[in-house]
């Protein structure tokens, strides 16, 4: 996984409220094996519009997406995930998301940004013209015009960002622990495991 | 003494194994459900990273979302190839990666496939008080049985299959209470689609919701599994419904259910789970379920609902200008005026299916509308499609397929069917569909498809008039 300190370039003013994984990547790119390749699908119904965000050369490479509310709700497909980071997204800023996408965000090391719907109405009109750059170090979103956005988030997934760190490594850590709560589980609760048909 | 807990509390300390300073806790899940379309780069990172699959016999397979519900075998009982390329790479992958990581797997053409959250509690393999994951959002399914389950990515998916755990935050607790008796013609879909619609598509974001109240408690199993499987729809990250008798007597004899003495204590635990007398919830929402009417949905969001008696809204009767605006894309999308009576809206496709309503009494509700009746000359497509093998033998067994076809609907082999625009059952560009699966998001029935959201006996009304229909008209 890619480590994320800082992001600054382009964002795109999307600002779309309750975008679904849905929009993000249709039912029918979830028929991959793979990872890769999905930014081809990136909000495929939206850019049947020619006059699109994603596609306006304005925005070719943007790493950021401004968004609206409720981020990424509905499926709890990862492939919408893939898709944005296959689409070079590293950074959302939205007041808020499903919580399963954020959490799939951060396990694609895709920073997920949530600042008050006052916030994004600015950073939108900023990003219409000028970059913007988020700092995760700092915690901080900035613009070349003096706004300044502190934004919060959870210290263990700022960790896993920072350093790009695979999950299963660190819950690898904690065998004693797995291992004694199986323990417990088979002497107290035998009748939990599921018999063998 | 012990502080008052909430249901959802008393799963989520059941299950801690490590707690983290920040407050994050590693959670064992005991169930792990697994089907074709969110798996195979799971496997692929276990193969890649040299890993195995940490309990096996915690995990179950099955396919379910790829399938076409045509049939499966030809007349010499040989299986059918998949006509779809990328539908049979992913079917054929979890049939090679189940046998290879040694989990339970439970073939496409085996009696008891079918929906995974309609397998999940009929093989009593699914049970209260357990935490159970799924790469797939409506595992909240399960919480109608009492079980702690949500919905997980892929990550999560290879995460559980190493370490039988995910690191978590605990979640906020939100009770919706529903109180009262629904009235003639109002199921458990309609509850869950009125609650959707007073909480909104995000009332419940970041909470799990526990459901309480008489009206929740008056339904069966079936019916509990309805109300949860749409608590993702609200925005949370789970329902919940506390298990009792009528769960206990659900379970007991399934397959994977326990047994004799370990039976008497799973029902010891599993009545002591109850939420405390004293125990508290971050926030709660009272329904008086006299208030519900049979439902359906206008728009594109699952809290877009209005009672069948009602009319398409003016987007600008919303209060939230960003909501405005969605309802007017929503508005255009569908191809309603605002204003228009629902129960003139035509419909062209009929779905009655997916792991909301395909359990049983999901059937016998459509057929009991269906009976003595035959869709109408405007409907071009109706499928049946049951949750499971199991349901499909039972409901041939009463008949039910026979009152179906008559009907003029197609009886069809389990699956996701028409739920998502994934295997050949869709729903065409611009055509409506009444639906009784669980959303109406765009696209979902297939590109371009409109989605009405319904029950089964209202789809079935749908059927008979081709409109949506207040199916109160067509029952005593
Ligand atoms: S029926 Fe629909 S919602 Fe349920 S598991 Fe299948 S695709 Fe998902």
């Amino acid at each position: 996984m890619t480590p994320i300190e800082k992001v600054e370039g382009r964002a795109i003013p999307f600002g779309l409220k309750n975008v679904d994984t849905d929009v993000i990547i249709p039912a029918k790119w979830l028929k991959t094996i793979s990872r890769e390749g999905l930014g081809r699908g990136a909000f495929e119904t939206l850019r049947a519009d020619p006059d699109n965000l994603f596609d306006n050369p304005e925005f070719a490479g943007a790493p950021i997406l401004i968004a609206g509310d409720n981020f990424g709700c509905g499926s709890s497909r990862e492939h919408a995930a893939w898709a944005l980071g296959d689409l070079g997204i590293r950074v959302v800023i939205a007041p808020s998301y499903s919580d399963i996408f954020s959490g799939n965000a951060v396990k694609n090391g895709i920073l997920p940004v949530v600042l008050p719907q006052s916030a994004i109405d600015r950073l939108m009109e900023v990003a219409a013209t000028d970059p913007i750059h988020v700092d995760l170090d700092t915690q901080t979103v900035t613009t070349p015009f003096q706004d300044r956005f502190r934004f919060d988030i959870d210290p263990f997934r700022k960790m896993c960002l920072l350093n790009g760190l695979d999950e299963i490594s660190l819950t690898e850590k904690s065998e004693a622990a797995i291992a004694a709560h199986e323990k417990k589980m088979a002497t107290d609760q035998p009748w939990l495991i599921p018999a063998t048909l | 003494m012990t502080r008052s807990r909430t249901l959802y509390e008393k799963i989520w300390d059941a299950h801690v194994v490590e707690q983290r300073p920040d407050g994050t806790c590693l959670i064992f899940i005991d169930r792990h459900l697994v089907h074709e379309v969110t798996s195979p780069q799971a496997f692929a990172g276990l193969r890649a990273s040299g890993r195995t699959v940490r309990r096996p016999d915690l995990t179950l397979a099955v396919p379910d979302h790829n399938l076409p519900t045509t049939p499966r075998r030809d007349a010499s009982g040989n299986r059918l190839p998949i006509a779809d390329a990328e539908s049979a790479a992913q079917l054929a992958a979890l049939e090679t990666n189940a046998p290879a990581f040694g989990i339970r797997y439970i073939d496409a053409v085996a009696p008891e496939q079918g929906i995974v959250h309609v397998v999940g509690p009929e093989q009593g393999f699914s049970l209260p008080g357990t935490t159970i994951v799924c790469g797939d959002s409506h595992t909240a399914c399960h919480g109608g049985i009492g079980a702690l389950a949500f919905g997980i990515g892929t990550s999560e998916v290879e995460h559980v299959l190493a370490t039988q755990t995910l690191l978590l935050q605990p979640a906020k607790t939100m009770e919706v209470c529903v109180e009262g008796e629904v009235g003639p013609g109002v199921t458990a879909k309609d509850i869950i689609l009125h609650i959707t619609g007073v909480i909104g598509a995000a009332g419940g974001t970041g909470h799990v919701i526990e459901y309480t109240g008489s009206a929740i408690r008056a339904l069966s199993v079936e019916g509990r599994l309805t109300v949860s499987n749409m608590a993702i729809e609200g925005g949370a990250r789970a329902g919940l419904i506390a298990p009792d008798d009528v769960t206990f007597e659900y379970l007991k004899g399934r397959p994977y259910a326990p047994k004799g003495a370990d039976w008497d204590a799973a029902v010891a635990y599993w009545t002591s789970l109850a939420t405390d007398r004293g125990a508290t919830y971050d926030k709660t929402v009272v329904i008086d379920a006299a208030d519900i009417a049979p439902s359906v949905t206008w728009g594109t969001s699952p809290e877009d609902v209005v009672p069948i008696t009602g009319t398409v809204p003016d987007p600008a009767s919303f209060a939230d200008p960003s909501k405005q605006a969605a309802a007017a894309k929503s508005l255009a999308y569908m191809g309603l005026e605002p204003g228009t009576r629902m129960q003139d809206v035509q419909v062209e496709n009929i779905f009655i299916g997916s792991c909301t309503n395909s359990r049983i009494e999901d059937l016998r509700a459509a057929a009991a509308v269906l009976k003595g009746r035959h869709k109408a000359a405007g409907v071009k497509w109706a499928i049946v499609v049951p949750g499971s093998g199991l349901v499909k033998a039972q409901a041939e067994a009463e008949g039910l397929d026979r009152i179906f076809t008559d009907a003029g609907l197609e009886w069809r082999e389990p699956g996701c069917s028409a739920c998502l625009g994934m295997n050949p059952d869709k729903v065409p560009a611009g055509e409506r569909c009444a639906s009784t699966s669980n959303r109406n998001f765009v696209g979902r029935q297939g590109p371009g498809s409109r989605t009405h959201l319904v029950s089964p006996a209202m789809a079935a009304a749908a059927a008979v008039t081709g409109r949506l229909t207040d199916v109160r008209e067509l029952i005593d």
